[in-house]
């Protein structure tokens, strides 16, 4: 299998899916000729031509708007956002008439688009190109909010974003674009939107998590075994919304002990709600509060100090140590 | 170095054929055949009656709020009388008569008003966008209809309607700018109505016109007598011919005036005054296509009575059937379908939390 990072694992989904289905469009910023700022759409432009890859005048509100239109009349646009910090320009567009056409219609009209874009902090960038604000989306009925947390598993779920009947706000995190490598199927490959994932077994404490946090929260649940000798369980959410909490409820009821990792701010955040499942479904079995390893409830910090908010390995280690003594 | 003045090769016009005395322009007259006159006249006659109709319902308080149109069926009748039907419409929300038109039942709109999510399965499922209410942001949706349709090789054109207070939102911008850039088969109607609820035209821009402002996106714009039906049909059948024919959008501004209030929430006395509104009643769009017809013969004093009685009965029928469909409605454990294609499980969770409130409710008495 080849090796590959998570700019070519999504290059690949977006290139076989447009092979397989005319329906498929790309459009955005710099999409076309330059690729994308980050080039997942490398190539696609000279492969399918200026009639499938659109570069888009720069407006966000006018990307989405029009991938609205396009999808109502039966195509499957992806469009990018080159940052998620300018998604909120097309906010409007997305929690007034993608997530809602479909009901605002009966059923008659539905909205199968696809938004990606870059979200996260770690990659020492300018102003609002550093946040993680999935919650607004994933607080937004009518739309789905995927973030992979690897090269694979992001080939695999923006296969299933495409293919969703409805739109899918698809996060992609900057500091995994090239973070390493993996292998990745060239055959197909479909990860269902809405399911998590185990991806350590433990049986001492369940560590939620998704994204970026994926990585430090393994390496922690590693150093936590050598020093202490406990087995923290992995969950990767994968889907935000709609949250599948039957692994994470499941696992804390064996465990006893819970926490979730996330980049995103603390309050209201996607931990909140992933809390109160625990606490609707898993309260008699619990052993110590739940832990929360976030981050703060403040703007992200310009890049000279992204490292003190971002939750890390260390971080979560402690917390960890915390949870497992209590 | 020099500083010269730049040749713009654009200019935009002012459409009038028929005016308010009812006297025609003959050489301008759009060859509309008779049928398509007559339909049109009774489209209007319906149009107002029924607005009427709408009021005296909410006012009584079977229905909610909503937007009335009348003052402004020219506008929006004579601009979709020019669709074919595999066209698209994409409305705003106070182009009732022309959803009427494409085929929505008034009962479909009495059911709406009355705050029924049912009004939109009754409504047919052909290609016209339910209304949209946050000012302007509909148009870029018919940008990319219109731009889907020309990828799938069809030459289907979009109508999109919009208010002049749309033209401050930065999607008309967006969209108008878009359409452009794809030379994607829209015509943007804009039934400048000259208020934005209690802003006048004149506050919502600078520009001496409203049509001028395609100029800066690359495209044809022209300015009509939106109480003119046959100007307003002319102007967007001369758009339809350019999307069509594949050479790009048009912005179509249609002068008109909203008679009654922004809805029926709304006091209009407390912004404007009875003399301007007077000033626009001896415009109207529907008495002047009255003696255009009568004096082309299409039309006698007993076929007018005729029409309006044939449609004051069709919305009593439509009154009838909502009434009676609205004692059969109301279960509201529909409101969980169609937030998604399957039902999330969350969602599934709450249905059945709901089932259960009712079912305890129901043994207390009290209100779920």
């Amino acid at each position: 299998m080849p090796k590959l990072t998570m700019v070519q694992a999504l290059n690949l989904a977006l290139q076989q899916e447009m092979a397989a289905d005319d329906r498929v469009v790309l459009l955005g910023e710099d999409v076309g000729v330059d690729g994308g700022v980050f080039r997942v759409t490398d190539g696609l432009y000279e492969a399918f031509g200026a009639e499938r890859v659109l570069d888009t005048p720069l407006a966000e509100s006018g990307i989405v708007g029009m991938s609205i239109g396009m999808a109502v009349y039966g195509l499957r646009p992806v469009c990018e956002m080159q940052f998620s910090g300018f998604s909120y320009q097309a906010f409007h567009q997305l929690e007034n008439h993608a997530a809602r056409m479909r009901w605002r219609s009966q059923g008659h009209f539905h909205v199968p688009m696809v938004l990606r874009a870059p979200y996260g902090g770690g990659v020492r960038a300018l102003e609002h190109h550093s946040e993680s604000r999935e919650a607004y989306y994933a607080h937004t009925p009518g739309l789905k909010m995927v973030i992979p947390s690897g090269p694979r598993n992001a080939r695999a779920l923006l296969v299933a974003a495409i293919r969703d009947p409805d739109p899918v706000i698809f996060f992609e995190s900057k500091a995994l674009y090239r973070a390493y490598r993996e292998e990745v199927p060239d055959k197909e490959e479909v990860l269902p939107i809405g399911t998590s994932q185990i991806t350590r077994e433990g049986s001492d404490l369940t560590i939620v998590t998704y994204g970026a946090m994926l990585r430090p929260v393994m390496a922690a649940a590693e150093e936590l075994q050598q020093q202490t000798g406990a087995a923290a369980e992995v969950i990767d959410l994968q889907t935000i919304a709609p949250l599948d909490d039957t692994l994470f409820v499941a696992s804390a009821r064996r465990t006893g002990r819970a926490m979730i990792v996330h980049e995103a701010p603390r309050s209201f955040g996607p931990g909140a709600e992933v809390v109160t499942r625990l606490v609707e479904k898993a309260f008699y079995y619990l052993e110590a509060p739940i832990a929360r390893v976030t981050g703060y409830d403040i703007v992200i910090p310009l890049f000279a100090r992204e490292k003190s908010y971002l939750p890390n390995a260390d971080r979560v280690l402690r917390a960890a140590r915390r949870l497992i003594a209590a | 170095m020099p500083r010269t003045h730049i040749e713009l090769d654009e200019s935009i016009e002012r459409l009038s054929i028929l005016d308010a005395e009812g006297n025609v322009d003959k050489e301008r007259d759009p060859d509309i055949n008779r049928e398509l006159l007559l339909k049109l006249y009774r489209a209007m006659v319906l149009g107002r009656r029924f607005d009427e109709r709408l009021l005296a319902l909410q006012r009584q308080g079977r229905i909610g709020t909503f937007p009335p149109i009348s003052g402004q069926e020219a506008a929006h009748l004579g601009a979709v009388a020019v669709l074919q039907p595999e066209d698209w419409m994409v409305p705003a929300f106070r182009e009732t008569a022309a959803e009427v038109w494409r085929g929505r039942s008034l009962e479909s709109v009495i059911l709406g008003n009355a705050g029924f999510n049912e009004a939109a399965a009754l409504a047919p499922p052909g290609p016209n966008l339910p209304v949209a209410v946050p000012v302007g942001s509909q148009m870029l949706h018919a940008v990319g209809l219109g731009w889907a349709a020309r990828y799938r090789g069809k030459d289907q054109v979009v109508l999109t309607f919009f208010g002049d207070g749309a033209t401050s939102e930065g999607d008309f911008h967006e969209a108008m700018n878009f359409a452009g850039v794809y030379q994607a088969p829209v015509i943007f109607v804009c039934q400048n109505n000259q208020w934005a609820i209690s802003i006048p035209r004149h506050a919502q821009t600078r520009s001496a016109t409203i049509a001028q402002k395609a100029l800066a996106y690359g495209m044809p714009g022209i300015q009509v007598d939106g109480n003119d039906v046959l100007a307003v049909y002319a102007a967007v059948a001369e758009a339809a011919a350019r999307a069509r024919a594949g050479n790009g959008p048009t912005l179509v501004e249609c002068e008109t005036y909203r008679m009654k209030m922004h809805t029926t929430a709304d006091d209009p006395k407390r912004y404007r005054t009875d003399e301007e509104v007077e000033g626009w009643r001896r415009k109207d769009p529907i008495l002047r296509f009255e003696t255009y017809l009568k004096r082309r013969r299409l039309l006698t004093k007993a076929k007018i009575e005729a029409v309006d009685a044939e449609v004051r009965e069709a919305i009593q029928t439509a009154v009838d059937a909502a009434e009676t469909r609205m004692a059969s409605l109301g279960d509201p454990i529909d409101m969980f379908d169609h937030a998604y294609a399957e039902m999330t499980p969350a969602i599934a969770a709450h249905r059945e939390e709901f089932l259960a409130e009712t079912a305890a409710a129901a043994e207390e008495g009290s209100d779920a």
